[in-house]
């Protein structure tokens, strides 16, 4: 069976993951060191080493998230979360960076490394020279790829693969988008922040709702309607006669239907987005997931209508899995 | 400190591609690197003038490196990856899969899209054989200087970037195509009919981003001109133009200029290029579009 890599953003939501049925739940410390460093969110190392002892008791997996690029002159931050991942336990760490990744196999060659989809990784040829530097067990794709191009890379390449299938949706490739720092000054490589809250303002203007990033306009809807998150890459845009959404429209990733297909790319887990949900959510997708993962294994459809209720009010998408980009 | 020229970002005609070369042989700078970066199907439009365009600059003196693709993916994208290193140049990487295609030890140059962020990473890049690195855009002063003397201490050059709209993003989907509704494989190659990349306003009216194929810029140029000595004190060995349709010869000049002490390089800038809107605020460790040191 595809193992279902859960988000937990609170000791709650770890709880309420494993509880759920999560084979395996990913979460970070509570600092720059990792990809979701929003305020209230993460573990202390106490946390960590609770959280851990709480899912291995019941058998699932903790892998811990330190996948933003450490800053120069400041190394010994990231390197002290690798040495406190594995004191805590972790079953592995999920790194981007090439030093740290160094450094974690030189001085840590007892723990195993997962390839964070920050280090976007797009290619055989990439992943393969992560798993020979480095001993990578498995890599995150970017959500870049199409499901022929997962088949392709699966053909080539030994170590495991891992793919988002729910939640928030990057367009861009990850860990190569300075677009949040170019307006705010804070960046998901270097601060672990996209479009970051602190930069963020809500306004009424002649009837409309306008939100801002950085001062700049990226939302207008008329009065009552709901105000997307400013969220820069799914902002709204124009550019010569056209006005719309440039990028990607205000939509998230719902891969459900494409879970069968992506077990037979040889995909092993399935990563669901949302470290900043809170535990109801987690507990109510990672419920849905576990059923459509049991279905999948048992060559069964998917079940439909699971995820109608998170979704509602949004749109979602395949992404780049369904080929719709090409 | 000295000048080198980036791999221009965007599809111009072949005919563009030698005029441009040409000119820029008879600049001032020290290096250039050749090919393309962004989007590999636009590669057979202009390949024909690499060869020509790297003998013209290697009898100015220049030294040149063939780029590899910002981002990889497509088993012909793979191939063509292969092949640079077979051709005789220093090969600049800017997406790491294309290491997989140099032998150990062999010299590279690392381009300003693969992330080097820290010591540990640059230290590792050189001992597989990088000799030159052009920093991320997005890096504040603290962390160049510390790059910088890493760098020192490895046989590393560490170039930023000097002048050019920045490159923010890139991704599998191509948004010259998307603003025309076709899909990438279909895309009829409209990203020619902007030299310069698709101007993206904010609905407000506000100049924000540049649109080039899969690649996103700032609109604004960014710009070290108010920042080159900050940037000599801490160590940096180049600074990094990035190709534009219009005057770059002249630019080029002024910042070899400016690198000589002539004052005033943001005016010089400024007349060059005008309506042009400056950024420098990712080396002060604010947005990038701010302007800090611009004056």
């Amino acid at each position: 069976m595809m193992e279902l890599v859960c988000p937990a953003g609170t000791p709650a939501a770890l709880r309420a993951a494993v509880d759920a049925g999560a084979h395996a739940v990913y979460c970070g410390f509570a600092d720059e060191t990792n990809a979701r460093n929003f305020p209230g969110l993460n573990f202390s190392r106490e946390e960590m080493a609770e959280g851990i002892a709480y899912a291995h008791a019941r058998g699932a997996k903790v892998l811990v998230a330190i996948n933003t690029f450490p800053r120069a002159g400041d190394q010994p931050i990231w390197h002290r979360a690798v040495a406190d991942a594995e004191r805590c336990g972790a079953d592995a760490v999920i790194l981007a960076d090439l030093g740290l990744l160094a450094h974690a196999a030189e001085r840590h060659p007892g723990l195993r490394l997962h390839l964070s989809v920050q280090a976007a990784a797009a290619n055989p040829d990439a992943i393969n020279l992560y798993a020979e530097a480095f001993g990578v067990k498995r890599v995150v794709l970017p959500r870049v790829l199409t499901v022929e191009e997962i088949t392709a890379i699966n053909r080539e390449i030994d170590v495991e693969t891992e793919v988002f299938v729910f939640g928030g949706l990057c367009v861009m490739a990850e860990g190569r988008c300075s677009l949040s720092s170019y307006a705010t000054g804070l960046s998901p490589n270097m601060n672990g922040v996209c479009s970051p809250a602190s930069h963020v303002a809500y306004a009424e203007q002649s009837g409309a709702q306008e939100a801002r990033l950085g001062g700049f306009l990226i939302h207008r809807t008329p009065k009552g309607a709901p105000v997307p998150y400013p969220t820069l890459c799914k902002g709204c845009f124009t550019s010569g006669e056209q006005t719309g959404h440039i990028f990607e429209d205000p939509v998230s990733l719902d891969a459900t239907r494409l879970i069968p297909a992506l077990q037979k790319a040889g995909v092993r887990a399935l990563k669901i987005e949302g470290r900043q949900r809170s535990r109801a959510y987690v507990g109510q997708v990672v419920r849905a997931f576990c059923a459509a993962v049991e279905a999948a294994d048992k060559g069964q459809p998917m079940p439909e209508g699971l995820l109608a209720k998170l979704t509602e009010g949004q749109a979602a998408t395949t992404g780049a899995y369904a080929k719709t980009w090409r | 400190m000295d000048l080198s020229v980036g791999p221009n970002a965007f599809f111009w005609s072949a005919e563009t591609v030698r005029d441009f070369y040409r000119a820029l042989a008879e600049t001032p700078v020290q290096r250039v690197v050749i090919g393309e970066w962004v989007c590999s199907k636009r590669l057979p439009f202009w390949q024909d003038e690499i060869p020509g365009a790297v003998e013209a600059l290697q009898m100015a003196g220049k030294e040149v490196a063939v780029t590899s693709l910002a981002l990889i993916t497509l088993r012909r994208e793979r191939r063509q990856t292969a092949d640079l290193a077979e051709m005789g140049l220093p090969v600049e990487i800017n997406d790491l899969s294309a290491l997989h295609h140099i032998p150990e030890g062999a010299p590279f140059w690392v381009g300003p899209v693969v992330n080097v962020y820290n010591e540990g990473t640059l230290e590792w890049l050189a001992r597989r054989g990088a000799t030159r690195i052009c920093l991320p855009p997005e890096l504040p002063l603290a962390s160049v200087a510390a790059l910088a003397r890493a760098g020192h201490a490895a046989g590393v050059a560490v170039e930023v970037w000097g002048h050019g709209r920045a490159p923010l993003a890139i991704s599998g989907r191509c948004y010259h195509a998307r603003l025309h509704d076709r899909a990438k494989d279909s895309c009829q190659f409209v990203c020619g009919d902007d030299p310069d990349g698709r101007d993206v306003d904010t609905l407000d009216g506000r100049a924000f981003l540049t649109v080039n194929g899969v690649q996103t810029l700032g609109r604004a140029v960014t710009t070290v001109a108010g920042q080159i000595e900050a940037l000599r004190d801490a160590g940096v060995a180049s600074l990094r133009l990035s190709p534009q349709i219009g005057a770059f010869p002249e630019i080029a000049r002024a910042y070899a200029a400016a690198l000589d002490g002539a004052p005033d390089l943001p005016g010089t800038l400024a007349r060059l290029m005008p309506g042009a809107e400056f950024c420098d605020g990712f080396l002060a460790g604010q947005p990038g579009v701010a302007q800090v040191a611009l004056g």
